[in-house]
């Protein structure tokens, strides 16, 4: 498999990208754990096409401009890298986190978008004041929250941290840093994002771990309500991350909804 | 050598202790009687009354959502003693600047504080511990910047006297800032800032003339920071900090008897030994520095002083001047010899209550602590001769 790493610079930020495979675009955005980058799905994706897989600002090689404050920022940014390829009809997949930042660029305009597929995508607020729509995973200890992200917590990739490298350590911190910074409050949600989603004009699937217990599945069935034609699917025996408990379901239902399942 | 009485203002009537995970932030305020807290709170400012009849100033703190500090709001008491007291200066360490939304307000509050007690406000501004962070939701990688910028903010609005300004600052927007009253003391009251390990702040907080306050630090690590600020102003051509702008906070107990004093101090050492919390509430991301967030995070550090030395006995508080206590003329020898080892400082924070000590019992200590310490101590420490930035004060001398 083709695989290369770059350096792009746009006009607010310089962003690495990996590029894999070949053929026609699909840009993957990662989860704040940028766990998919060592996916073998990331393979699986770019059997029939290439892959664009960019680290956000202040992750991986990306440094976090003084700018970027916002998940909204990030979308900017991600718009400037889609024209920046010059890629049209590309599809979108967004995970958790990138999920939202993905939301985002759609709802602002789906031009060069043949598809989107959001994966238990962040970055609304449905319920009222007083409802925890998102559970606060600064609050609950680190075991906890490993409990309610995965159906089985063995399956966290990161399930032991003792056994980082100082190097890795650094790196988790430098990313959990910059999550708290654009996430903190509004808690993982934009506020005028469920007033926007109905702009999103690409096919859209929306998947959801039916154990998610970090975001439940309820709010995912919101969330794909709010866009147009949206489909809703529930992944068995998977949390947050369908795509690492259950990867074949996850890769039907992606494969088939890619190969003209229709939207 | 200026003496500050401290207490946190406990709630000491905590249910079993394997029967809650944390004192901080998620402990049910169901645990709370309003009937014993109305009593204590009248206690807690009964002490610092005394202090001031005694000559001893008075430090307030505030912390949030805690059974380990029932002040939830700092200027309170402060407002209080400043109507109540006569001579003591009244010293908040301190607004909790990063945390609070609106500094305006606080400009407002304190020189209100200011004005009543004739000047006697010493004003500190702390970033606050990392629990605060759960309370207030503010976002901790925030949190440095907007200490300095809410400092900043709030000594030009002491100090502009020609009616409203702009300000669109990175953090903070008021577009019509015009505070009254201005402050009694001028150009403003003197500004405090605490800190840990961060060396860079402490050397911010002198340069610009303010005092740099540290709690409960043992003393290599205390002679380090002292030190260290010193360096740096050397280092940067400026004039040598006075003692003055150097404060420390022990746990403090002053008996007729070392056996009585080791009582008290055994009292005293509750905040230490009841001070539990969760891991994950002492360090939210972006807190602390990444190095020491790595660390946490990789299980090679616990986050924070407090866990390190939960488990120490008083014995080895003593041996690092984190608690000093015994006869009076012991409690002199012991506070001389910290001075010796941290190169100097002016104003000793002396903790002399915590959990459910009476109000006998401090006062006690407080009064021996008062009578017959600080007059030995009284002249120990050098004095600032001007106000502001020290290079400003410099160029002052020089003219």
């Amino acid at each position: 498999m083709n695989r290369r790493r770059e350096k792009i610079v746009l006009p607010g930020a310089e962003i690495e990208v990996e590029r894999i495979g070949g053929g026609p675009p699909l840009v993957l955005l990662q989860s704040a754990e940028t766990y998919e980058a060592g996916l073998e799905l990331v393979d699986r994706l770019a059997a029939d096409r290439e892959v664009f897989l960019p680290w956000a600002p202040g992750y991986g090689g990306s440094a976090l401009p003084d700018w970027v404050r916002s998940i909204d920022d990030v979308a900017y940014v991600y718009l400037d890298l889609i024209e920046h390829y010059g890629l049209g009809d590309a599809v979108l997949v967004g995970f958790s986190l990138g999920g939202w930042i993905a939301a985002e660029m759609a709802t602002k305009t789906c031009e060069r978008l043949s598809r989107l597929v959001l994966v238990d995508p962040l970055g609304a607020k449905f319920g009222g004041a007083y409802d925890r729509d998102i559970e606060d995973i600064y609050f609950l200890s680190f075991d906890r929250v490993k409990a309610i992200k995965f159906a089985d917590p063995g399956r966290d990739p990161l399930d032991d941290m003792t056994t980082l490298g100082e190097d890795e350590a650094m790196q988790v911190a430098r990313h959990r840093e910059t999550t708290a910074r654009l996430c903190w409050e509004p808690y993982f949600h934009n506020p005028a994002l469920r007033h926007r989603l109905h702009r999103i004009a690409a096919p859209t699937l929306v998947l959801w771990g039916a154990e998610d217990r970090f975001v439940g599945p309820e709010y995912g069935r919101a969330y794909a309500g709010r866009i147009p034609g949206a489909r809703f699917v529930s992944i068995a025996g998977a949390g947050h991350y369908p795509h690492i408990e259950q990867p074949d379901a996850f890769m039907d239902a992606v494969s088939s909804f890619l190969n003209g399942g229709g939207g | 050598m200026e003496i500050y009485h401290f207490t946190e203002f406990p709630w000491p009537h905590l249910p079993p202790d394997d029967s809650f995970p944390s004192m901080r932030l998620s402990l049910p305020s169901r645990h709370y009687d309003p009937r014993i807290g109305a009593e204590l709170y009248n206690m807690y400012l009964d002490q610092y009354l005394l202090a001031d009849e005694l000559g001893l100033h008075c430090m307030i703190n505030e912390h949030h959502q805690t059974a380990t500090c029932l002040n939830a709001a700092g200027p309170i008491p402060l407002a209080i003693l400043a109507r109540q007291t006569r001579n003591a200066r009244l010293c908040i360490l301190g607004n909790p600047a990063a945390n609070i939304a609106d500094p305006i307000r606080c400009a407002e509050e304190m020189a209100m504080i200011d004005n009543i007690s004739y000047g006697r406000l010493d004003c500190g501004f702390v970033r606050g511990v990392p629990y605060e962070l759960f309370a207030s939701n503010a976002n901790p990688t925030e949190t440095q910047e907007r200490l300095w910028e809410t400092i900043d903010l709030v000594i030009r609005a002491w100090t502009s006297h020609d009616g409203p300004f702009n300000y669109e600052g990175k953090w903070l927007h008021k577009r019509q800032v015009n505070v009254w009253p201005r402050p009694y003391q001028q150009p403003h009251p003197p500004v405090w800032t605490t800190g840990g390990s961060d060396l860079s702040h402490a050397c911010k907080t002198v340069e610009r003339g303010h005092n740099f306050a540290m709690f409960l630090t043992p003393v290599d690590g205390l002679a380090k920071m002292f030190k260290g600020v010193r360096q740096y102003c050397r280092g940067a051509g400026l004039p040598e900090p006075a003692d003055d702008q150097f404060a420390f906070m022990p746990l403090v107990a002053v008996g007729e008897t070392e056996a009585e004093a080791e009582k008290i101090i055994e009292s005293v050492f509750w905040y230490v030994t009841h001070n539990k919390s969760e891991p994950q509430f002492r360090a939210p991301p972006g807190y602390n520095s990444r190095d020491l967030y790595a660390r946490f995070l990789s299980g090679r550090y616990s986050g924070g002083r407090t866990d390190a030395i939960r488990t120490r006995g008083v014995s080895y508080f003593r041996d690092n001047h984190v608690a000093i206590y015994g006869t009076p003329d012991s409690v002199v020898r012991q506070i001389r010899a910290l001075y010796d080892k941290v190169g100097g400082f002016g104003h000793l924070i002396a903790m002399l209550h915590s959990g459910d000590m009476d109000y006998k019992t401090t006062a006690g200590s407080m009064t021996l602590l008062a009578r017959e310490v600080l007059p030995q101590i009284a002249d120990l420490g050098t004095k600032s001769s001007g106000f502001g930035p020290l290079a400003e004060r410099k160029a002052v001398a020089a003219e």
